[in-house]
């Protein structure tokens, strides 16, 4: 039952994600790629990469996008749902609770024990990208003729105007994106 | 505020919008919220937007799904929150659907390929921005508990490849506990 599927994969996802932005793509890898197979790392990555030039939040975009992908609109529609009903429970719980209580301690020792994990995550997310990114599909090698030097120019320069210049990330994206692009073809 | 078609189709066009222009996602939403909400419209004092934010930050699930949900629903309870959810998931559901349909067919085009390889290497480096940045902050409160979270998530989940879930479920009762016993004893371990 693909649908039942769907739906409980992106409940876990909005269930177990904290902390926004960036947060959820490691555990939309785990669901998607890892266990259930719906899409390759490489698939996966242009995900996020498409996430990052549209609007909304990745888990959406990411629910919709895999559901289309694997089940039609239905399946879009059923992921996206299982997507927010955690948020609409816990939400809804939590601005009762707050409105009672006011002081939530253990809700903060939550968070504060979760965005060292969540950085952690992410770090772990971004190194199979990383790998992809330079080395490919195949994998890592210590082998220095297969790495792919257009990719670690990209992102070194990237990286460099991230942090000296702090411009909307898009910028970074579109200009690897027709820089790299133009290279790749040429080269 | 009265719950007429009016006001609700004036939530929807609001939260609508402000979903189809936030890039990025997360914390995008706040600021953008608040100058629709508190500057624009008036509907809401600048400090209960305070505590939306925080809500919506400590609660699991997307921040600008969870933003609207208590927006809307302090405004016109919950038909305003389930109109507030529609609003803002739509332009996601609607850019990806499309996007979706033709991926197949545009990741064969060897142009589209090669461009989208140079963007992989950029959105690397967007990502390792984003931990260096949030990394930082952890490691420069030189508090040892939470370097030790990070250490030891990374090698359990990269090396080890443990359910991410686990992890999480153990590192949220962990800085719980820790918080429990902090206030308890009077230090500060989280």
């Amino acid at each position: 039952m693909i649908y039942l599927q769907l739906f409980w994969s992106f409940f876990q996802i909005g269930l177990f994600s904290f902390g926004g932005g960036f947060a959820a793509m490691p555990l939309i890898q785990s669901q998607v790629v890892d266990i259930h197979g719906w899409l390759t790392l490489t698939e996966f990555t242009d995900l996020i990469t498409i996430s990052e030039m549209t609007p909304g939040p990745i888990a959406i975009n990411s629910a919709t996008f895999v559901g289309t992908q694997i089940a039609g609109l239905g399946g879009a529609l059923v992921s996206t749902f299982g997507c927010i009903l955690p948020s609409c429970i816990i939400v809804s719980l939590l601005a009762w609770l707050y409105g009672k209580y006011k002081e939530l301690a253990v809700i903060k020792g939550v968070l504060a024990g979760l965005r060292p994990t969540v950085v952690a995550l992410i770090f772990s997310a971004w190194l199979s990208i990383l790998v992809l990114s330079f080395w490919g599909p195949d994998g890592f090698t210590w082998d220095i003729s297969s790495i792919d030097f257009i990719a670690v120019t990209l992102f070194a320069a990237g990286l460099f105007l991230l942090q000296k210049f702090k411009p909307n990330p898009i910028f970074i994206m579109l200009g690897s994106g027709v820089i790299g692009g133009a290279c790749y073809l040429l080269f | 505020m009265e719950k007429n078609l009016k006001n609700y189709f004036k939530l929807f066009k609001s939260t609508f919008f402000l979903s189809a222009f936030t890039f990025g996602g997360g914390y995008v939403i706040i600021p953008l919220m608040k100058k629709k909400f508190v500057d624009e419209l008036g509907w809401l004092e600048e400090e209960e937007m305070l505590d939306m934010a925080a809500m919506a930050q400590s609660s699991p699930g997307p921040m600008a799904v969870n933003a609207s949900i208590l927006a809307g629903w302090r405004l016109m309870g919950i038909f305003g929150a389930l109109v507030a959810i529609a609003g803002t998931v739509l332009p996601p559901l609607i850019i990806l659907s499309v996007i979706s349909l033709f991926y197949a067919a545009f990741r064969d085009n060897v142009m589209v390929n090669a461009v989208l390889k140079g963007m992989m290497a950029g959105v690397c480096a967007v990502i390792f921005d984003v931990v260096i940045t949030m990394g930082g902050k952890v490691i420069k409160a030189k508090k040892p508990l939470p370097i030790l979270i990070m250490t030891g998530a990374f090698i359990v989940y990269f090396v080890l490849r443990v359910n991410i879930i686990y992890i999480i479920l153990f590192c949220g009762t962990l800085g719980a506990l820790m918080s429990l016993h902090d206030k308890k004893t009077g230090r500060e371990n989280v």
